[in-house]
């Protein structure tokens, strides 16, 4: 039988995988990008669970938003991608210390 | 109760490979269309939970558009050059230990029996969209309406960073040296005049 607990779990292991991708990778720009996307979605899970589970649809417009907020931030951080592209012919995470942050 | 259970594990399993594989796969067209498959499994699994229109929303939005465009960035840009870069950082174990620790707390909480809460279904003429427009166009009409404005921000600011705008004349940009190689005379001229008298 699939309680809440199930989804609010698997919930949890997506967004830690999230977070793990995001932390380890230095390769390129874009796998953090898609990081981000896995995060979101593990949050996405959290607030449909809880809605579906409590008969509460306040839940659903959340996610709502949060998937118009998450599709602007891909186009825009794949436009600033782009243009970085240009700029340095490179997209290694480990290579962009121009601010020497 | 037996063929859902069996359903959610199979596309949980999907989903949860899939993510891993968004991580550890060296090819990023790869690692975009394991994305693809854990969007399309996720999917599935809120249309179990009666979300049909975010589900739908989740294949049409992300899988139709967001990803499209990440598969067209990552195959416009040269990433071959990069090949003989290190893929992961140094403290890699150390990472995925701490992270590995972290949701092993998030489950411990998670299995509390204050979330056994079991799923009711709604009756059959139940509309999901509809309940959801009702609610979205009442009592969240102005966030509605914000989140309308930003993604006209979001169109304004890809289209405003495409290299071939930014090159034209049509850009408007500051000339920093011009700002700052100004003097007081070529900008402020006082006259000195005659005070006149109130009528």
């Amino acid at each position: 039988m699939i309680t809440l607990q199930h989804y609010l779990i698997l919930g949890a292991i997506l967004f830690c995988l999230g977070l793990t991708g995001f932390t380890i990778n230095r390769k390129n720009l874009i796998n953090l990008l898609m990081c981000i996307e896995l995060l979101l979605l593990g949050v996405n899970f959290n607030l449909i669970a809880f809605s579906a589970f409590l008969n509460n649809i306040h839940g659903q417009i959340f996610v709502f938003f949060i998937l118009t907020v998450a599709a602007a931030e891909a186009a825009i951080g794949l436009s600033i991608l782009m243009v970085f592209f240009r700029n340095r012919h490179t997209v290694v995470v480990a290579e962009l210390n121009e601010l020497k942050g | 109760m037996l063929i859902e259970s069996f359903i959610f594990y199979v596309f949980a399993a999907g989903l949860i490979l899939s993510a891993t594989g968004v991580i550890f796969l060296k090819n990023p067209v790869h690692g975009a269309l394991s994305l693809v498959l854990a969007f399309v499994a996720s999917s599935c699994l809120w249309l179990m939970l009666e979300a049909e229109f975010l589900a739908l929303i989740l294949i049409l939005v992300y899988v139709g558009a967001v990803m499209t465009l990440f598969l067209f960035v990552v195959m416009t840009i040269d990433l071959d050059r990069d090949a003989h870069q290190p893929t992961f950082v140094r403290y890699f174990p150390f990472a995925v230990i701490l992270m590995a620790v972290f949701a092993g707390i998030l489950i411990f909480i998670f299995s509390s029996h204050l979330f056994e809460n079991h799923f009711v279904k709604h009756p059959e003429d139940f509309s999901n969209i509809q309940s959801l427009g009702e609610i979205l166009y009442t009592q969240y009409a102005y966030p509605f309406e914000l989140a309308a404005v930003l993604l006209l921000i979001a169109i304004v600011a890809a289209i405003s960073l495409n290299p071939r705008t930014l090159k034209s004349k049509a850009h408007k940009t500051q000339i920093i040296e011009n700002q700052i190689d100004i003097h007081r005379k070529d900008r402020i001229r006082l006259v000195k005049m005659s005070s006149e008298k109130k009528p």
